[in-house]
């Protein structure tokens, strides 16, 4: 047999492996156990601020940590932070290219981040000395667009790239620390675990993974979905990751089961999920789809408790502020709406 | 690229395959009924902390405008 026969036969066994590994460990489903947890009664939000500002389609948008500002970027060349409260804009960033695709804030609030055609992460310092918003870094290496990126800490950034690789960056020198690599289509979206040790991503092979930040391994690749990952979040406990396809559908993964434990869908939705965020318990998952609205499922029990309805044109964006008092979406009609 | 390239370097990915596919398959699972009942608790332990879910009242958000009232 040559060598190439052979380690077709052992990756077909190991798949045949964690197949029956993952099978092993089911002795139930998530259904049957929350049978007994009722469902979320009725969950309705209003549309408390809109934004207002951006002359174009909104890409992306993130909150600060302070649970008050936040940060959007928008293919009119702008990347805007607001006080969400009073609706002020605190800085309107020009960008040299106006393609971006993603927007981050920096846990300490110093930074943001943003990228997308270019191919490029562009740092910006928000507290420079004489006050002016200047470009920081630019962090060159993909060879693909920039889709997302998020910020460990002042010092270091994971960005994800439609060339197939996640990349962790050290900002200071602006060199890779880090590359990702085993996505077989374009990284979509990446989300940071709440210790900071891990990183998933999802791509447009239909697989999200589960990547070690310290030693650049995927622990674990999670298969289910029909078509392309957009969207991609930890439930709060880090324990959990959910994700949001161009199939219509979302999927709860738990990383010590290996497997997905429940989806998140109905007949009724047929168009694609742009982006998603749990609420603060990870009780509610709130995704924006295609068709312009918001869905809210209660995670446990698989059901469709409320739904935002506002926006002129498809939901790209969403954020729940990290004191969970209010969900920020973003969208191509170029608004920005907070609700709670 | 030669053929003999093209050859070594999809020996080179399956190799790398593999090598993936060995860490993937090593990892220790736990099982479905405690990763569940896990879930469950952190829901039910955090959930009345959880603004979105309970619902806030007026005079606790920050986001709602405040009205002046008119003493009728």
């Amino acid at each position: 047999m040559g060598e190439m026969e052979q380690l077709r036969k052992e990756a077909d066994a190991l798949k045949d492996q964690i197949t029956a590994a993952r099978k092993a460990v089911q002795d139930t489903t998530l259904e049957e156990a929350a049978a007994g947890v009722a469902v979320v009664g009725r969950v309705q939000m209003k549309t408390r601020k809109t934004l207002r500002g951006h002359l174009a389609k909104i890409y992306a948008m993130h909150w600060a940590t302070d649970s008050k500002l936040c940060v959007s970027a928008s293919q009119d060349g702008k990347l805007i932070v607001w006080d969400s409260i009073t609706t002020n804009k605190v800085n309107a960033i020009p960008l040299k290219s106006s393609w971006v695709m993603t927007c981050a804030y920096a846990p300490s609030g110093n930074l943001v981040a943003c990228g997308g055609l270019d191919n490029m992460c562009s740092i910006y310092n928000l507290k420079g000395k004489d006050g002016n918003v200047k470009v920081m870094r630019e962090l060159a290496a993909h060879t693909g667009y920039l889709s997302c990126c998020r910020f460990i800490s002042d010092t270091e950034i994971i960005t994800s790239s439609g060339d197939c690789t996640c990349i962790l960056w050290d900002i200071e020198t602006g060199t890779q620390k880090t590359s990702f690599a085993g996505h077989q289509g374009d990284c979509m979206s990446l989300a940071v675990s709440p210790d900071f040790s891990y990183f998933i991503s999802g791509a447009c092979d239909f697989t999200a993974k589960l990547w070690d930040i310290r030693d650049g391994n995927c622990r674990q690749t999670f298969a289910g979905h029909e078509s392309d990952i957009n969207a991609i979040g930890f439930f709060p406990n880090g324990q959990a990751v959910i994700t949001g396809s161009d199939d219509a559908t979302c999927k709860l993964y738990d990383l010590r089961a290996d497997q997905e434990l429940i989806t998140y869908q109905d007949s009724s939705i047929m168009c694609g999920v742009t982006s998603l965020a749990p609420s603060l318990s990870g009780r509610l998952i709130l995704a924006g789809y295609d068709d312009f609205n918001v869905n809210i499922w209660d995670s446990l029990k698989a059901e469709r408790v409320g739904a935002l309805a506002g926006h002129d044109n498809r939901v790209s964006c969403i954020g729940v502020s990290a004191d969970g008092m209010a969900c920020c979406t973003g969208s191509w009609d170029s608004f920005l709406k907070i609700w709670n | 690229m030669s053929s003999k390239t093209q050859s070594s370097s999809s020996m080179a990915q399956a190799r790398r395959t593999v090598q993936q596919l060995r860490i993937e398959a090593s990892i220790e699972r736990v099982k479905v009924s405690k990763a569940s009942s896990d879930l469950m608790r952190y829901c039910g332990e955090h959930a009345k902390n959880d603004p979105l879910l309970m619902g806030i009242p007026a005079s606790e958000n920050p986001f709602k405008d405040k009205k002046p009232c008119t003493v009728l």
